[in-house]
C-alpha cells in the first residue's frame, strides 16, 4: 500500500472549456484537489457546476469542442513515478493504458453504456484483455470473478446475457464489474445511483464501500445527491459553475459549511430528520446560463453576503482556512 | 396532528379510491393472444380529504403513476371504483360516459414531472396557460388574459413575460408556468406527478414551498407521486406507500416516519441516505429485487424480500387493517413487530 498521505491524484488549476460559435463555455474554471489511496472523494454541485467535465478530463474523454486549456493532473502510477494526464496525447497508448487500467470509471446511464449487441461478458473480457497478459479463457474465468464479486448470482450464467436482460440494480453491478475488471486504483463513479431507485441504490452504495474496503482503491464519487456524498465521502469538493467553491473533511462540510453557497445549499434540502410542513430555506434565483456567466464570483446574484463593488468585481481565489479546509470566498480574507 | 387529516368523516372526502385495479394485457403471437397480465394495479383502496395533501410512494414499477392516471381517467382502470364528490354529487370516475368526461377534467388537473417536454414549445405563456380556459369556453379573450396575468403573479412570475416561448425560462420557471395551467379551472383536486424530480436541490425548495403556499392559499387537494421520501415528508399530510401494485401503508407523514409498521417501509426508510455524516448508520439492506408485476409472488408481495416473513405470508394476502387511529397496514404481522424509523416519535 503506498503512502497514505501522498495523494494518488492530484488536480491543479483545471481548466477545460467548450469553443462553440456561439461563446466560449468554461465548463471547468480553476479546479484543485486531492484524492488519496483508499479514501472517498465527493465531489458534489448542481447541473452545469462542471463535475462531470472534471471527470471527464481526467480520463480525457472530453469531447469536442471541448478541450483541456490549463492545469495538470498528476497521477501516482502503481510504480511510484509520476505522470501528467494533461500531457498525454488523448488518444495515445499512455492514457489508453490509464483509462479503464490505473483509472475505472462508472456512468450514471447503466443503460446507454454497455453496448446492446455484446454480451456483458464480451465486454469485461475485453477489458481483461486490454489491461492484462492472460489468454480469452483466463478471461472469462477473471470475468466471471469480477461479476461475482459484485454480488451477482449465477454469475457463469449471466456473463453470456445481453445487458437488456438485466434489471437496472443488475446492469449497475455489472458496469462495476467492467470497470473493477483491471483492478484500477482510482475509481470514478459518476452519479452512479442516480438513475436507481432508493433500496437499489443502498445495495450499490453498500457494494461499492465493502469493494474499496477489500481493495484499497480509492473513489471519486460525482453526485447531486448531498446524502449520498454524507454516507460516502472522507473529503468533499463543492463546485458552482465550474470553480470549486469549498473543500474540507466531510464532517466539516455539513457541520461547519464555509461558503455562502454550501450553506445555503444544505438549508435547501429537505431531509428525512425535518418537521414537515415547514417552509424550506431557499436559493433565490436560478442557476446563470454557462454562457451568461456572472463576472467575479459566479455566485454572487444569489448571495445572501454579496459585497457591491468586490465580488462582482473580481473571482476570490482558493484560500486555506484551518486545517485540510479551503473556500474560494471574499469573506474569509 | 390538526382536525383536518384525522376526520374521517365522509363529508370531508373529496376521493375515495377502493379496490383500483389496472392490468395491462401481454399478447403474444400472430393472434395477438393474451398470455397474462402486468398487474400494474391490484386492488388499491385510500381516499384523500378536502384540502390535504397524499403521497403516493414507492419505487419505479410499483403503480403509483399508473394509480394516478386512473384517477385522472387518463386510462380506464380495470376494475375497482374512483368516487370524487363534488358538493352533493357523487360521480364514479372509473365508470362515467366520454361525454362528462370534460366537465370533470375541470375538477381535476395535472401537474407532469418534466417541464421541459411538458410545455409546447410553439405556444407563448398566455397560450399555454389560457389553454384549458378556452378549451372549456371560460370567458372571453380580454378575461382569459386578466385570468393568465392573474394566474402568473400566483405562481411567482411576471406577467410582462406571457408573450414569450417557454424556451425563455429556466426549469424551475417551467414548472411553475405548468403549476399555473393546472391551476387556471380552479380544479377540486390537483395530481402531481413528481413535480421536482426533475429539477435541481437549490430551485426544488422554491417549488416545495410554492405548492405549500398555494394550498394555504386556494384550499387545494393534493395528490402528490414521488419517489423521493425526503421531498414526500416536507410536502405531505398523510403518505400512502406502495409496492409491486399495492398500497402496503397508509399513515400521517410524522407517523409513517417515526414508527413504520410494515416491513417494507422500514427497509424504505432506512435505504434513504441521511444529509449528515454523523448518521452513518447501519442501513437494512434488502436483498434481491422488486417483484415482477406480470408474475407476481402468491401471499403478501414483499414476503420474498422480507426478513419477517412466516409461512402464513407466502399463502395468504395481508388484508388492509387499521393497527392506530388513521395508520392503516397491510401485514400478516403488523401487530407484533417493532420496526425502525427514521425520525423522533411525535410529541
Amino acid at each position: 500500500m503506498p503512502d497514505a498521505k501522498k495523494p494518488l491524484l492530484s488536480v491543479r488549476n483545471l481548466k477545460t472549456s467548450f469553443f462553440q460559435d456561439e461563446g466560449t463555455t468554461k465548463a471547468v474554471d480553476g479546479a484543485s484537489f486531492d484524492v488519496f489511496p483508499g479514501k472517498t472523494l465527493g465531489i458534489v454541485g448542481e447541473s452545469g457546476c462542471g463535475k462531470s467535465v472534471t471527470a471527464q478530463s481526467i480520463l480525457r474523454i472530453v469531447d469536442r469542442p471541448g478541450r483541456i486549456v490549463e492545469g495538470e493532473i498528476v497521477l501516482t502510477r502503481a510504480d511510484g513515478s509520476q505522470i501528467d494526464l494533461v500531457k498525454l496525447k488523448a488518444n495515445g497508448r499512455e492514457i489508453r493504458s490509464i483509462r479503464g487500467g490505473d483509472i475505472g470509471l462508472i456512468f450514471q446511464e447503466p443503460m446507454t453504456s454497455f453496448s446492446p449487441v455484446h454480451t456483458v461478458g464480451t465486454q469485461i473480457m475485453e477489458a481483461v484483455l486490454l489491461h492484462s497478459t492472460v489468454g480469452k479463457k483466463e478471461a472469462r474465468l477473471r470475468g466471471i470473478e469480477a461479476l461475482r464479486s459484485v454480488g451477482i448470482p449465477k454469475p457463469e450464467r449471466r456473463i453470456d446475457e445481453y445487458s437488456f436482460e438485466l434489471s437496472g440494480g443488475l446492469r449497475q453491478r455489472a458496469m462495476i464489474a467492467v470497470a473493477l475488471a483491471s483492478n484500477p486504483r482510482l475509481l470514478i463513479a459518476d452519479e452512479p445511483t442516480t438513475a436507481l431507485d432508493v433500496t437499489t441504490q443502498a445495495q450499490i452504495l453498500d457494494l461499492l464501500r465493502k469493494l474499496q474496503q477489500e481493495r484499497g482503491m480509492a473513489i471519486m464519487l460525482i453526485t447531486h445527491n448531498l446524502g449520498v456524498v454524507a454516507e460516502m465521502a472522507d473529503d468533499v469538493v463543492v463546485m458552482y459553475l465550474g470553480r470549486v467553491v469549498e473543500e474540507g473533511k466531510v464532517d466539516d462540510i455539513f457541520h461547519d459549511p464555509k461558503h455562502p453557497y454550501t450553506k445555503a445549499l444544505l438549508q435547501s434540502i429537505p431531509s428525512i430528520d425535518s418537521t414537515p410542513r415547514v417552509k424550506l430555506a431557499t436559493i433565490s434565483g436560478s442557476i446563470p446560463h454557462p454562457f451568461n456567466r456572472p463576472p467575479g464570483c459566479p455566485f454572487h446574484p444569489r448571495c445572501e453576503s454579496f459585497m457591491p463593488g468586490r465580488c462582482d468585481a473580481e473571482a476570490p481565489p482558493l484560500k486555506a482556512v484551518g486545517e485540510g479546509r479551503t473556500v474560494s470566498c471574499f469573506l474569509y480574507e | 396532528m390538526n382536525a383536518r387529516t384525522t376526520s374521517g368523516a365522509a363529508s370531508d372526502r373529496l376521493l375515495e379510491v377502493e379496490g383500483l385495479r389496472k392490468y395491462f394485457p401481454i399478447r403474444r403471437g400472430l393472434l395477438q393472444k393474451t398470455v397474462g397480465y402486468v398487474k400494474a394495479v391490484d386492488d388499491v383502496t385510500f381516499f384523500l380529504n378536502r384540502g390535504e395533501t397524499l403521497s403516493l410512494v414507492g419505487e419505479s414499477g410499483c403503480g403509483k403513476t399508473t394509480t394516478a392516471r386512473c384517477i385522472l381517467r387518463a386510462i380506464k382502470p380495470t376494475a375497482g371504483r374512483v368516487v370524487l364528490r363534488d358538493g352533493d354529487e357523487v360521480l364514479d370516475v372509473a365508470t362515467i360516459t366520454k361525454d362528462r368526461l370534460r366537465s370533470l377534467r375541470r375538477q381535476m388537473q395535472m401537474i407532469f414531472q418534466d417541464p421541459f417536454s411538458s410545455l409546447n414549445p410553439r405556444m407563448t405563456l398566455l397560450d399555454i396557460v389560457g389553454e384549458p380556459l378556452l378549451v372549456h369556453g371560460v370567458g372571453n379573450a380580454q378575461e382569459r388574459t386578466d385570468r393568465v396575468v392573474e394566474l402568473l403573479r400566483l405562481v411567482g412570475l411576471r406577467p410582462e413575460y406571457m408573450r414569450r416561448y417557454p424556451h425563455a425560462f429556466s426549469g424551475g420557471q417551467r414548472q411553475r408556468i405548468g403549476i399555473a395551467r393546472a391551476l387556471a379551472l380552479n380544479p377540486r383536486l390537483i395530481v402531481a406527478d413528481e413535480p421536482v424530480s426533475a429539477l435541481d436541490v437549490s430551485v426544488q425548495a422554491q417549488i416545495l414551498n410554492l405548492l405549500l403556499e398555494l394550498q394555504e392559499q386556494l384550499g387545494l387537494t393534493l395528490l402528490f407521486v414521488a419517489h423521493d421520501l425526503s421531498v414526500v415528508k416536507h410536502i405531505s399530510e398523510r403518505v400512502a406507500v406502495m409496492y409491486v401494485g399495492r398500497i402496503v401503508e397508509t399513515a400521517p407523514t410524522e407517523a409513517l416516519f417515526s414508527s413504520p409498521r410494515h416491513p417494507y417501509t422500514e427497509a424504505l426508510l432506512s435505504s434513504v441516505p441521511k444529509p449528515d455524516p454523523r448518521l452513518r448508520s447501519e442501513r437494512i439492506v434488502l436483498a434481491g429485487e422488486v417483484a415482477d408485476p406480470a408474475n407476481t409472488p402468491p401471499g403478501c408481495h414483499f414476503h420474498p424480500r422480507c426478513k419477517y416473513a412466516q409461512a402464513i405470508c407466502k399463502e395468504k394476502a395481508p388484508m388492509q387493517e387499521e393497527v392506530a387511529p388513521n395508520h392503516f397496514v397491510s401485514c400478516h404481522r403488523a401487530r407484533e413487530l417493532t420496526l425502525r424509523g427514521v425520525a423522533r416519535a411525535p410529541s
